[in-house]
């Protein structure tokens, strides 16, 4: 009993151990080839990678990647492929700067009005594909990557020129929103514990929105029966119809508590960084954010400690440049192997873990035969 | 089927990031500088920097031992360059300001260190910041490290820094430098023009050429049609010019229009162009395809001119005989430069631009396509610009 107990645990840690070796043994000889010093590498990403200032931008990269991977996850726990959010949160965050430049309003009342903009712009884009997967049997991989197309190279590019802010700029963006509609930062509540942040680096107040999310997302998934609904119908849709969860009901619902999540993921750079969308926006979060959630396996402590990893890895690409270390390539290797090798690991573990399964049923048919 | 789709959705992920970090590669357009009152001042004295001069301010007091003391060369200091996305390699922007650092590096002894964003862009202010730990000098390579560049020299008051393709002034409050220790490099581009508009009218047998802007309306553009016309009437007064912007500003499609340019071009050759020269970014492919297929259909060769970089070299192998010369903006001076001024304690905040008489702005003759003669009277043109004989316009005639 007990050694069963031991293997189970030993391989709940394998696949994380596993991909976190390998990673580091390839990356090691891809530095080695390309004439870097591995021990030096990774020694200078530890060393800076424990300074305060590498802290907050590890949470500052950490917190979009998280609510991404949380928006996806609401998807994929159901077996919905949206690949949807890169589309939702530019969007979102795009008609959110708009909006939010408009006015001046009661601090907390303008960031609200900010915040529930992007969410509902989120939520009616992931929405649409849901629709059109109810009503049209369109399958949600198709749907979403048009949505994104549309989201992204239609609606945005072209409505930005109808907000620029300065025509005569080089650098086209809308107006920037009043200090009202700006988040302060936490690094007050940080200094607390810790010494004066330093360097120019402001901890982003979306933090905590992440947090929230992340509680809400594994509370209502773990604890309520719209979770087990929703875990059911991931499992196994026919045994859940049958059980009486309505499908159809289920997908839009996912697609737009998707949506409502992915609206945030745009909002630590419209609310705490340049309060505005310019060309400078970084896109490209939604794709990293399904790379997060496969990586934490859907669960919301398993996807905090991917983003926090994804985030660490991010930041250390700059220091290992600017130490003429290695090229920023380097890092985008390590991203890749942990993940390949952490799905591959994965799917390991689930196999030898059905086997047991089975022989466990065996032995018991056994026993009382 | 759970099992699978997840090793789908792995294999995806992969695929779609890299199509992302492709398509995010390289955004600079022509669409870069936003500074024509300062270029106007700019042009009698060669590379004038238009703010008042506390040149020593943030360069000498209390830098480490670097700057300390501002010896015309030998002293070595570090400079922190700071590629856009893409970084060396790109065959482009970043490339020719990692040429610039190369040459500082080696004729002044200066060391540096290399630094690219993210591939979605998320890290330029952090960067900045890493960089100004350890240099005299930081360089952000693109205008969209402007902003980042005003926070990280206000906290590094003792670092200066400098930013490509942006003036770093504060139009709304009489065009006073955005920090003291921040400078912005822009160019010429109207000088730059007026070589190639000479260029034009000397090879053109029909006594028609043609300009495509990408995108009119905000006064960029309009600086390089100002030095193509004038350029181009210097040398044929009766010379006919046909100038067409693909599309006008607040819609900034047209830098990313090689259909449209295409179409254009094709429109302006029919009547009677021979020579055309574009300043619409990503668009210029398309003049490029419409040059090779006029000439192929008619028997008798067109032209097209590049801009920005040498279009000869990374433009596809079958357009290439048909590119004339480029207009060529030089990063790789601007970069130079401005890494001299820090080793001979002259950094000046405020925009510098980089014209003829640094070489700041240029044209190139690869392919051989014009004569000895063509190209002696190119740099007559040049010389007189440079002495301040020939004001080029940055504003076409009504």
């Amino acid at each position: 009993m007990n050694a069963g107990l031991v293997r189970r645990v030993g391989l709940a840690v394998a696949a994380p151990l596993v991909a976190a070796v390998v990673a580091i043994l390839v990356s090691s000889i891809v530095l080695q080839v390309s004439g870097s010093n591995p021990y030096e590498t990774f020694k200078t990403m530890l060393e800076n990678g424990t300074k305060l200032e590498t802290l907050i931008d590890m949470l500052n990269r950490a917190t979009p990647l998280y609510l991404s991977a949380v928006a996806a996850a609401i998807g994929f726990r159901m077996n919905l492929f949206n690949i949807g959010v890169e589309g939702q949160y530019i969007l979102a965050a795009f008609l959110a700067a708009v909006v939010g430049a408009q006015f001046e309003l009661w601090a907390p009342l303008h960031i609200a009005v900010i915040m529930l903009t992007a969410m509902i712009v989120g939520a009616a884009w992931s929405g649409l594909a849901g629709l059109l997967k109810v009503t049209r049997g369109v399958n949600e991989v198709i749907s979403t990557i048009m949505l994104n197309f549309i989201a992204v190279g239609g609606l945005v590019a072209g409505l930005l020129p109808r907000f620029i802010d300065d025509p005569t700029a080089a650098n086209q963006g809308t107006p920037q929103i009043a200090d009202s509609g700006r988040l302060p930062d936490l690094n007050s509540w940080v200094e607390v514990f810790t010494r004066e942040i330093t360097k120019g680096r402001r901890l982003t107040g979306v933090l905590l929105v992440a947090i929230v999310v992340g509680i809400i997302y594994h509370v209502v998934l773990n604890r309520s029966r719209f979770g087990y609904d929703i875990r059911a119908s991931g499992m196994n849709p026919d045994a859940a119809r049958v059980g009486g969860v309505p499908p159809k009901r289920m997908i839009l619902i996912a697609m737009i508590g998707g949506g409502l999540v992915a609206g945030l993921v745009g909002m630590p750079e419209v609310l705490s960084d340049t309060h505005a969308y310019d060309q400078g926006f970084v896109q490209g979060l939604g794709f990293a954010g399904i790379a997060v959630a496969l990586l934490g396996r859907n669960t919301a402590p398993g996807m905090a400690i991917a983003a926090l990893l994804f985030g660490f890895l991010d930041s250390s690409s700059a220091v290992l440049q600017v130490s003429n270390l290695a090229s920023s390539e380097i890092v985008v290797i390590m991203q890749a192997t942990i993940l390949l090798v952490a799905v591959i690991a994965y799917e390991v573990v689930n196999r030898i873990r059905q086997r047991d399964e089975v022989k466990r049923a065996a032995h018991m048919v056994e026993a009382t035969a | 089927m759970i099992k699978s789709k997840r090793v789908l959705a792995a294999s995806l992920v992969a695929a779609l990031s890299l199509t992302a970090a492709a398509c995010g590669d390289d955004e600079e357009t022509p669409a870069a500088t936003d500074a024509p009152e300062a270029t106007e001042e700019a042009t009698d004295a060669p590379a004038a920097t238009d703010a008042p001069a506390d040149t020593d301010a943030p360069a000498a007091t209390d830098a480490p031992a670097a700057t300390d003391a501002p010896a015309p060369s030998g002293e070595s200091f570090n400079v922190g360059l700071t590629f856009d996305i893409g970084g060396r390699g790109d065959q482009s922007f970043n490339d020719s300001a990692a040429a610039g650092i190369d040459r500082a590096a080696e004729e002044l002894g200066i060391t540096f260190t290399e630094a690219e964003p993210n591939a979605d862009g998320s890290n330029r202010a952090e960067l900045l910041q890493l960089q100004a730990d350890g240099s005299a000098l930081v360089i952000g390579v693109g205008f969209l490290f402007a902003s980042d560049v005003v926070a990280a020299a206000g906290e590094n008051p003792d670092t200066n820094f400098a930013v490509i393709d942006d003036a770093m002034l504060d139009f709304d409050n009489d065009a006073v430098p955005l920090c003291d220790n921040c400078a912005g490099l822009t160019f010429a581009e109207e000088q730059g023009s007026f070589l190639v508009g000479a260029a034009a009218a000397l090879n053109s047998t029909t006594g028609t050429v043609g300009f495509i802007g990408g995108v009119g309306g905000f006064g960029l553009i309009e600086k390089f049609q100002a030095g193509f016309e004038a350029g181009a009437k210097a040398v044929n007064p009766d010379i006919v010019i046909i100038p067409q912007y693909i599309t006008e500003a607040p819609d900034f499609d047209g830098f990313f229009a090689a259909d449209r340019a295409k179409e254009i071009a094709l429109a302006m050759y029919d009547q009677g162009a021979d020579v055309i020269y574009h300043a619409a970014g990503g668009s210029g492919a398309g003049l490029f395809e419409a040059a090779k297929e006029q000439s192929e259909a008619s028997g008798s060769k067109v032209w097209a001119i590049g801009v920005d970089s040498d279009q000869y070299f990374t433009s596809s192998e079958e357009v290439r005989e048909y590119i004339l010369t480029s207009m060529l903006k030089r990063v790789d001076v601007a970069v130079f430069e401005i890494t001299k001024a820090q080793s001979e304690g002259a950094f000046a905040a405020g925009n510098t631009v980089y014209d003829l008489s640094v070489d700041g702005v240029g044209y190139s003759t690869s392919g051989d396509f014009m004569t000895a003669e063509q190209i002696a009277t190119i740099e007559d043109f040049k010389a007189q610009i440079i002495a301040g004989d020939i004001v080029v316009p940055t504003v076409p005639e009504a």
